[in-house]
């Protein structure tokens, strides 16, 4: 290490948060505890997402994944039992192989990864660059994200928003928007 | 005298800005962080706790599934419509450099951003609530231990 920065040392503290939080949600039994864990867990992959200066990411990720996520998992589990099953002890030979073959090319790999922020990098040389050459020409707003998000990328991001209606439909299809199913449960109970 | 008074008040002074704290992400998009997506994220955030605190009915009153299911198809028309008006401009789909005649301050690109990102808004706000009451609406109310 040839100079010593000290975001460096932030990085190295929250993924060893992430990496305790994620082994504690698996080994949990109390689905309260883990669903709370996990809410922290997207707050850290936020606070994460800062230090690489993806405001915009880590900003999503603390809205969505330790906001909405967490009261929508808690909702979920209103429904359901409050401990998971214990599971049976035993050791799973091909699923331990297959991690550790991914992992060791994933480590083998990393030889061959752009430094971090490299503008050489694939990423960044080619189309990224002509975003940041040309955004304050062609559509002159200061934020590079919201331009290539909404204007150069509009198509996408249309499909987008089409995906998420999707999703609502679909779920408002299934289980309704509790209005109807809840009076039909309370004239049952009046019956009853 | 109800019970959780102090999580009541706080809810109540919080929710406001909660929602005014939405539409600046919005609004503000173009300048910094955010956008459509997270400003609905968080205007829904701001439905759900007050549902949270006074019950899923209250939060019904104030928020109706009709103006939930509205809101969702019309974000997406919204979006769609932006396009359709380009085209017709004589444009291509989702160009926005027409829609306004200020070419050099590129006024036409930032109305049509902020418009896409309305309906990104109003889709994303309106799907996110409507999860919410779907989940919420089967659930018990949260007995009085759990709090």
């Amino acid at each position: 290490m040839a100079e010593f920065d000290a975001t460096q040392l932030l990085d190295f503290a929250l993924m060893a948060m992430l990496l305790a939080v994620g082994i504690a949600i698996v080994r949990l039994r109390n689905l309260f505890a883990a669903v709370m864990l996990m809410g922290v867990y997207s707050l850290l992959s936020a606070a994460w997402f800062v230090t690489l200066d993806a405001v915009d990411v880590a900003f999503t990720e603390a809205a969505v994944g330790a906001g909405i996520s967490t009261v929508l998992m808690l909702g979920a589990m209103l429904l359901t039992a409050r401990e998971a099953e214990p599971v049976k002890a035993g050791r799973h030979w091909a699923a331990l192989i297959v991690v550790l073959a991914t992992g060791a090319a994933l480590f083998y790999a990393i030889g061959d990864m752009p430094a971090f922020g490299d503008p050489e990098s694939p990423a960044n040389a080619y189309l990224g660059r002509e975003y940041m050459e040309r955004t304050p020409e062609d559509i002159a707003v200061p934020n590079v994200v919201t331009a290539v998000l909404a204007s150069y990328r509009g198509f996408d991001t249309l499909g987008e928003t089409v995906v998420i209606f999707a999703a609502g439909l679909g779920v408002m299809l299934l289980l309704g928007l509790g209005g109807r199913g809840r009076k039909r449960r309370e004239d049952e109970e009046d019956e009853a | 005298m109800s019970p959780h008074l102090v999580l009541r008040i706080v809810s109540k002074l919080l929710i406001p800005i909660i929602v005014l704290f939405g539409f600046y992400v919005h609004f503000h998009g173009d300048y910094s962080p955010g956008g459509g997506f997270q400003a609905g994220v968080i205007i829904a955030s701001a439905v759900i706790l007050y549902a949270l605190i006074f019950g899923v009915d209250e939060a019904r009153r104030a928020v109706p599934p009709l103006l939930v299911r509205f809101g969702a198809a019309f974000g997406v028309l919204l979006y769609g419509s932006v396009g359709v008006a380009t085209f017709l401009l004589g444009e291509n789909y989702l160009d926005y450099d027409v829609l306004h005649p200020d070419l050099a301050h590129r006024s036409g690109q930032h109305l049509g951003i902020l418009l896409v990102e309305l309906g990104v808004l109003s889709t994303v706000f309106s799907v996110m609530v409507a999860i919410f009451y779907a989940f919420a609406g089967r659930a018990p109310e949260i007995p009085e231990e759990e709090w």
